[in-house]
This record gives C-alpha cells, structure tokens and sequence, in this order.
C-alpha cells in the first residue's frame, strides 16, 4: 500500500516540471489561434473562444519567403555535409591511413569552437569568392562547418561493423570505393537518418551564420522570426504565430523521428 | 605495396576535408589572431601591428568587457546548475519505471528540436517585466494564482537580469542533460543495485553511495557541453532581449563591436579569449575521450 502510494507521489513532481515544459508550448498554441478582437496580453492564458487563422495569415505573409530561403538551404546543407561525413568516418574507420588519428581529433574540434573566431575571416572570404549576401555561401559554410560532427556520427557507425566484412571484400580484390559503395553504404541507411536529421536541424536553427553572412532578402527564417520580434509594429500574437511556423518543421521531424533525433544529439556529446 | 596505395586512397578521400577545415576552422582561427593585433577599425582591412593593445584594453581598460565577464560567470554557474539539478532528477524518475515514461522523456526533450531563437521569442512574453495594470506573461499567471510574492521584472531586473536568461536556456537544455544521464543509468548493471539491497541499503543510499559516483563521468560530460554551450550564449539573449548592455556576454560583444561598430581589432580579440576559454574546456576533453576509447 505505501509503496504504491509511494510511487503516485513520483508523479507529483514529474507533473509540476511538464508544466515547465509546456507553458511555453501553450501560450504560442493558444494566442497564435485567437482572433485580434481576443487579444490582448491581459488576456494571455485565456482559451481562445474559437479557431482563427487570422495571426497566422499575418505571420505567414512576413514570414514565407524566409521559411522557402530556409528550405533552400537546409536541404542541400545536410544532404552535401552528410555525404562528406559518410566518406570521411569510413575512411577513419576502416580504412585508415598513417596519422588518421591525429586527423579525427583535429578535424572534431571544430564542431566546439565558437563561430565568433571565424566570423571575420568568413565575411572576408565570401566577399572575396563574392558569395556573400547570398544562400549559396550560408550552404557553403553550413557544409564546412558541420563536417565534424557528421564525420564523428559516421566514424562511430562504422566503427561498430565488423572489420572481418571489409577484410573479405579486400581479399576478394574489391578496391576501397567498391567497398564503401557496395558493402557499407547499403547498410548506412539508419546512419544517414540520423545525421540528416541532425543537420537538417542544425542549420535550420542557425542564427549567427545566417545573420552575418546574409543581406535581408535571403534571411533565412529565424533572423526574419527575430527581426520580426524586435519590430515595434508587428503585434505580439502575431509574433507567436511567427514561432509557431519557424519551430513546426523541426518539431514534425522530432515527433515523427524521434528516435533517430534523439541519437544524433547523443552523438554529439562523443558518446557514440 | 597494395597497403600502402590503399591508405593513400584513403588519405585522398579524406581530404577535401582535411583541407576545408584546414582553412575554415585552424586557417580562419589564425587569421582571426593576426586581426586580433592589429589596428583595423572601419571597413577596410587594416593590419597595422598594435600588439596585445586590443587585449590589454579588454582585460584591464573596458568596463563593458567586466560586465561582459561577471555576466558569463552568473549565467553559467546558473545554467550548468540548473541543468544538471533537473537533468538528474528527471533522470531518477524516468528511471523508476513509471506508466508514460516514453511520452515525459519525449516532452522533455522537445525543446531541443527548436531554434533559441524561437524559445527566446516566447519567453520574452513569458517573462515580460511590464507589472501594474500592464502585468502580462507568467506575472500576470502569479497574480492570477496568488503567487504574488513571485511577481518580479526578469531580465530588467537591475545587475541580476542576466539571471532570468538561464530560465529559457534551463528549459531548454535540461531534457539534454536528462537523457545523458538516463543513458549513464541505464548502463548501470543492474547486479549492482541487487547487491547493495541484499545488503540491506535503502533506495536513497543506493543512490547516495552506489549509482551517483558512478554517474560522475556523465556528469563530468555534461558539465563540459553545457559549459561551453554557455560560454558561446548568444542567439538566446538577442531574441529574448536585443542588445542591451546589461546583458551583454562576450559573444554579443565581438558581434556587435565588429559588424555595427567595425571596431575589428577588438572584436577580434574577444573572439580569441571566448576561443580561448572553450579551448581550456574542450581540448582535455576531447584528448581524455579519445584516448578512453582508444584503449577499449
């Protein structure tokens, strides 16, 4: 009986912190849902008496050209740094050559670094190669910049496959790219989930690049979401419209992959 | 003969990487240094040597770079805290077997699918500072709920406002820690736990004297991400509250000092000292980690 009661008086704090968690989640549900006749920060924890599209609308006529610029460099960002990381963490790990491991190491400390110590020398170089101001030099350092960590998730992927599968095929005369085409990309599918969703989210959540590296008309969505926040016109609720449209994309691809989200994040920790 | 053209295919293929970050992160970092000593300020390049004039200003001559410094301090000391106190607790939890475990370990790591830019602009009507008959955000749910003790003007709070900041960053990176923690449990043989009840420990003293030392690696772990997440804090400041000098950090600093003021020498130099203090963080770490798994 007491062990039982026990074990309801666990819930009582795991309910207090979910309402931690989902404060947020409810004031930007709710106020994004309100028509503008409701709104009014007096009014912010009310329910909202029906559906209404109407701060969406707004939001969405800010923010659209933003969420596409987003779109457009996302998805070649992780499909190009994915590839990368797939090439490099067999190489690292199965196929390594004198002084790899002093190459792994020097190449994972970049993920760590702040980007402020590299910022001046980027701006300066895209000037120069005259890809600042545009998506295609945000791509670009999107790419460079998360070689690290998509080399470490795929290093740790294949260091985990059986060395014996590579001997085989090398004794069958196979050379190193059949290898890699024929025997361990095949079986690289869960790893290429995992680092394409991570950097999926990566680079849809990234702020600095984005703000010092383009003009406003290829601002991607969350130097537009902020902008918007910091204007004095735009309305509140049409602010939480606004972060409701920049947060769904990755929040859709954690609710229906969260499982493969989740061990890209551990990964990051080197914990592969 | 074959061995030694095989690890030459390998060196090629690794290496357009080798060289990227060869440029991007160790080229990029040097230059970034050499502006550090120089005189640039303005938009054309100006590499007049000016020593260590830049970091001797910063360090003993800049009131703004003291703020910057206690600012950091207050923030991480709060954030890594705060983090690691709810992270394990949650982990404890989770790690009781409790009906709808799945679902509370996915709601508490919700937040880290959303940019800090998001989080930053929700709670910056959450923790709106306005009070009277303006009260708004999670004030006005105190008034409402007779919790008005708890009423209080967040970030524009005077000196301490750098405080409120680790609240969105807490709920943001506490289901983190979480699951690193439950990863350090679960790895926990559960013999160990056996043992200790066989001899007769109560569940708190299991985990006083067995399952929390053996935590320490995860916490140690966690501690260096977290530590270096907060040393770089900078997205979630900006949207929450803009720039404003009361909480700066240094990495606002080096943007603000560089790209609005074109002062490129200083920010460059602010951008070698925060290099500097995650460099002192991560380097043991990354050397310990790897050489851990090199002996496995």
């Amino acid at each position: 009986m007491s062990l039982r009661l026990n074990r309801l008086l666990l819930y009582l704090p795991l309910i207090v912190i979910t309402l931690f968690f989902l404060l947020p989640l409810y004031v930007v549900v709710v106020t994004s849902f309100k028509s503008f006749d409701e709104v009014s920060l007096q009014r912010m924890w009310q329910l909202p008496s029906g559906i209404n599209f109407d701060n969406f609308r707004l939001a969405w006529e800010q923010l659209a050209p933003h969420l596409w610029n987003s779109i457009k460099l996302v998805v070649p960002a992780a499909l190009l740094s994915s590839a990368l990381g797939s090439l490099n963490g067999f190489v690292l790990a199965k196929w390594k050559f004198p002084g790899a491991d002093i190459v792994f190491p020097a190449l994972l400390f970049g993920m760590f670094i702040p980007y402020q110590a590299v910022l001046i020398p980027l701006v300066q170089f895209m000037r120069t190669i005259d890809l600042y101001g545009g998506l295609p030099g945000l791509i670009l350092t999107h790419v460079i910049y998360g070689i690290p960590i998509t080399t470490l998730t795929f290093r740790n992927f294949y260091a985990a496959i059986p060395s014996e599968l590579i001997e085989a095929a090398r004794i069958d005369g196979a050379g190193m790219l059949q290898t890699y085409w024929n025997i361990l990309l095949p079986i690289s599918i869960p790893a290429f989930v995992v680092v394409l969703i991570w950097q999926f989210t990566a680079a849809w959540n990234d702020f600095l690049f984005a703000v010092v590296l383009t003009n406003p008309s290829n601002w991607p969505i969350t130097v537009a979401l902020n902008n918007m926040a910091g204007s004095q016109i735009i309305q509140w609720n049409v602010q939480m419209a606004g972060a409701f449209l920049a947060a769904l994309p990755t929040l859709l691809v954690y609710i229906f992959l969260g499982r493969y989200f989740l061990r890209g994040m551990l990964a990051g920790a080197l914990k592969g | 003969m074959r061995i030694k053209r095989d690890a030459l295919l390998g060196f090629l293929m690794v290496l357009p990487s080798i060289i990227a970050i060869g440029i991007f992160v160790y080229g990029f970092i040097g230059w970034t240094g050499r502006v550090s000593l120089s005189n640039w300020v303005g938009l054309l390049p100006n590499y007049e040597w000016a020593g260590l004039k830049n970091y001797t200003n910063l360090l003993f001559n800049d009131p703004r770079f003291m703020v910057d410094i206690r600012n950091t301090v207050i923030f991480t000391v709060l954030f890594v805290l705060g983090c690691l106190i709810l992270g394990l607790f949650l982990a404890v939890l989770l790690d009781q077997g409790l009906r709808g475990e799945a679902f509370f370990r996915s709601l508490f790591l919700f937040p880290m699918a959303i940019s800090f830019i998001v989080t930053g602009v929700v709670w910056r009507w959450l923790m709106n500072p306005a009070q009277g008959s303006r009260i708004s955000g999670l004030n006005l749910l105190f008034d409402r709920i007779g919790l008005d003790s708890l009423i209080n003007s967040w970030h524009a709070t005077p000196t301490w406002g750098i405080a409120a900041i680790a609240i969105p960053a807490i709920w943001q990176m506490s289901g983190y820690t979480m699951a690193l923690y439950l990863g350090g449990l679960r790895a926990i043989p559960d013999d160990l736990r056996e043992a200790a009840r066989v001899d007769g420990a109560s569940e708190v003293e299991i985990y006083r004297h067995v399952i929390l030392p053996l935590l320490r690696p995860v916490t140690l772990s966690a501690m260096i991400i977290l530590g270096h997440i907060s040393l770089k804090v900078f997205d979630l400041i900006i949207a929450v509250a803009g720039k404003q000098l009361a909480l700066d950090v240094p990495a606002i600093y080096m943007w603000t000092t560089t790209f609005d003021g074109q002062f490129y020498g200083r920010g460059a130099a602010i951008a070698m000292l925060l290099l500097l203090s995650v460099a002192i963080l991560v380097i043991p770490y990354l050397y310990y980690t790897i050489r851990t798994e090199a002996e496995l």
